[in-house]
């Protein structure tokens, strides 16, 4: 050890900026899933609302501690792992999907201002990084039904693996273009390039009308039914389908480790609704950048969004009856396909062309 | 940062470490999982190197598409290890041949590049890290201008492939029947209803 070389430096190095990064990590993830915790009771509770039920309403006013006593009860349940089961692999899937969906959230932009960006890590591939994590969920699943060594769990897995490769493809082809309009990979970039658009064309003020999910409508709503399909949510649930699968890949699983694949799954979820909000609602910019609408912080405009498009999942989840196995492939591949791959072309050709020229 | 060198020693390891258990796991669903692991770290390497977007295309393309068509296969299969082990001794020369030559390629890929830097032809000046290229800009700029033609050939190939898969294995059974979601949604009243009008005290339909 020369004498360059303190515990002074190594304190300013590297343990104070790791302790920084660990507690802002600490601190987005706590948040989150607190959040977590209240939109899954959102999620029941419009779920009931449409069914005409009242939902749970006993723990706490309103039923709004539901969430943290199911948390209790799945903690201090015997966590039961069947004799035939590949014991490494099977504890390992829920965590991988748990840790993959939290991961996701390194690169989330939840808003800008002078003190400076709110994301954890401002990749320049934010997007790609997202998209990669997001291919790996499937993961969990394969590993998860295989390991039950059982039939309804590997079936499940089976066919969810497929799935959810499908619909990635066609969300891949939707994000470059929503990237071809933005002309970069960092997320918030993408969120910053919806400040101008259509509306101040027209000579509007800022507003809503900017955003990408006017001038790329038909990508929004493939966009929203690929996210459905991709963190298989009802309609798209047939890796669960517990009319004929009972629980698809979630089968044999108990306590702490099914607890781990619901909280990935909701995390995965809420992924997806700050991704379509980053991609076409704006991320935190004021619906109209007005007196009133402006002044309140941008964290609050981008929760509002990501909490709406987690009411439209729920009513989706709460109206449409589920897709048919063929019938969900003949969407992904014969319609979403093909619609995704032409808007490509035609966004890339308008570009160049210069209709809608930023 | 001189953390990097940590990482790249992690990384390393890891990757080293799972490429060994690819080859030597006796349950070939482990063997795929651990060859998972490996590009993982690969890719991890690569954002060492500064080629992030290099990193996350090998994660989307292996780790998200192609292991798990792997990991699919490996699985249907009936895996018989005895039978495995037999073959093993037979199959032993020919695996040493495959191996040799490439350690002897990768020795003279590494030998030249120790020589000196790789000629003008098939390297260009990486931009500078502070520089506001990015990575990914970086690369399109000379795969869509120098290499176009290399580039498009290698589309036009994975096309033909592809293509050639669908057409060994689309297969129209007769005798099945298929959902026309077109001629289903064309139906109308008028012709999926049919009004029978039964005269009253008798039983019997009338034939249409």
């Amino acid at each position: 050890m020369d004498s360059a070389w303190s515990w002074l430096d190594v304190w300013q190095g590297y343990v104070w900026p790791l302790l920084v990064m660990a507690f802002w990590s600490v601190l987005l993830l706590t948040l989150l899933l607190v959040i977590i915790a209240f939109l899954l009771l959102l999620d029941r509770k419009v779920w009931a609302a449409v069914q005409m039920r009242r939902g749970p309403n006993m723990v706490g006013p309103f039923g709004l501690l539901q969430s943290f006593a199911d948390l209790l009860k799945f903690v201090l349940k015997e966590p039961v792992i069947p004799s035939g089961a590949d014991k490494g692999v099977f504890l390992l899937a829920p965590l991988v999907t748990a840790v993959l969906a939290l991961a996701a959230w390194a690169v989330i932009p939840v808003s800008e201002n002078s003190w400076g960006k709110w994301v954890m890590s401002d990749l320049n591939v934010g997007i790609l990084y997202l998209f990669a994590i997001s291919s790996l969920g499937v993961y969990g699943v394969i590993m998860g039904g295989w390991a039950s060594n059982s039939k309804y769990p590997f079936l499940g897995s089976l066919r969810s693996a497929a799935q959810m490769v499908s619909y990635e493809v066609s969300i891949g082809f939707v994000i470059i273009t929503v990237l071809l309009c933005v002309g970069s990979l960092n997320m918030t970039d993408i969120v910053n390039a919806q400040k101008a658009g259509i509306g101040t064309k027209l000579g509007l003020p800022n507003s809503m009308l900017d955003w990408y999910w006017l001038p790329l409508l038909p990508m929004f709503v493939v966009f929203f039914i690929s996210a459905l399909a991709e963190t298989n949510r009802p309609p798209f649930d047939l890796v669960e389908a517990e009319s004929e699968l009972v629980a698809g890949f979630m089968v044999e699983y108990s306590s702490t480790p099914y607890l781990l694949f619901m909280l990935g799954e909701y995390v995965a979820i809420v992924t997806m609704c700050a991704l379509t909000t980053i991609l076409f609602l704006g991320g935190w910019l004021p619906p109209f950048d007005v007196a009133p609408l402006n002044w309140i912080p941008g964290v609050f405009w981008f929760i509002a969004k990501v909490v709406l498009v987690f009411f439209m999942f729920a009513m989706v989840k709460a109206m449409v009856p589920r897709y048919r196995y063929d019938q969900l492939m003949r969407l992904g591949w014969k319609v979403f396909l093909p619609l995704s791959l032409l808007m490509v072309v035609l966004v890339a050709g308008i570009l160049q062309y210069g209709v809608y020229a930023q | 940062m001189t953390l990097t060198p940590l990482f790249f020693y992690l990384f390393a390891f890891v990757t080293v470490a799972s490429g060994f258990m690819v080859v030597t796991a006796r349950n070939p669903v482990h063997a795929v999982l651990w060859l998972i692991l490996a590009f993982f770290n690969a890719a991890g390497l690569f954002v060492l190197l500064g080629a992030e977007f290099l990193a996350m295309i090998l994660v989307v393309v292996y780790v998200g598409a192609v292991a798990v068509l792997f990991l699919f296969v490996v699985m249907m299969l009936d895996v018989d290890f005895a039978e495995l082990r037999a073959g093993f001794i037979r199959n032993a020369p020919l695996g040493a041949i495959v191996g040799i030559i490439l350690l002897i390629e990768l020795i003279m890929v590494l030998g030249f590049r120790l020589a000196g830097p790789l000629s003008t032809a098939i390297s260009l000046p990486i931009p500078a890290a502070g520089s506001s290229v990015t990575n990914t800009e970086a690369i399109g700029r000379i795969l869509y201008t120098k290499y176009v033609l290399l580039f498009q050939g290698a589309g036009l190939i994975l096309l033909v492939a592809m293509i050639g898969a669908i057409v060994l294995t689309l297969r129209h059974k007769e005798g099945v029947k298929r959902q026309s979601i077109a001629a289903q949604s064309a139906r109308t009243p008028a012709a999926a209803m049919h009004t029978v009008k039964v005269a009253s005290g008798t039983s019997t339909v009338p034939e249409r």
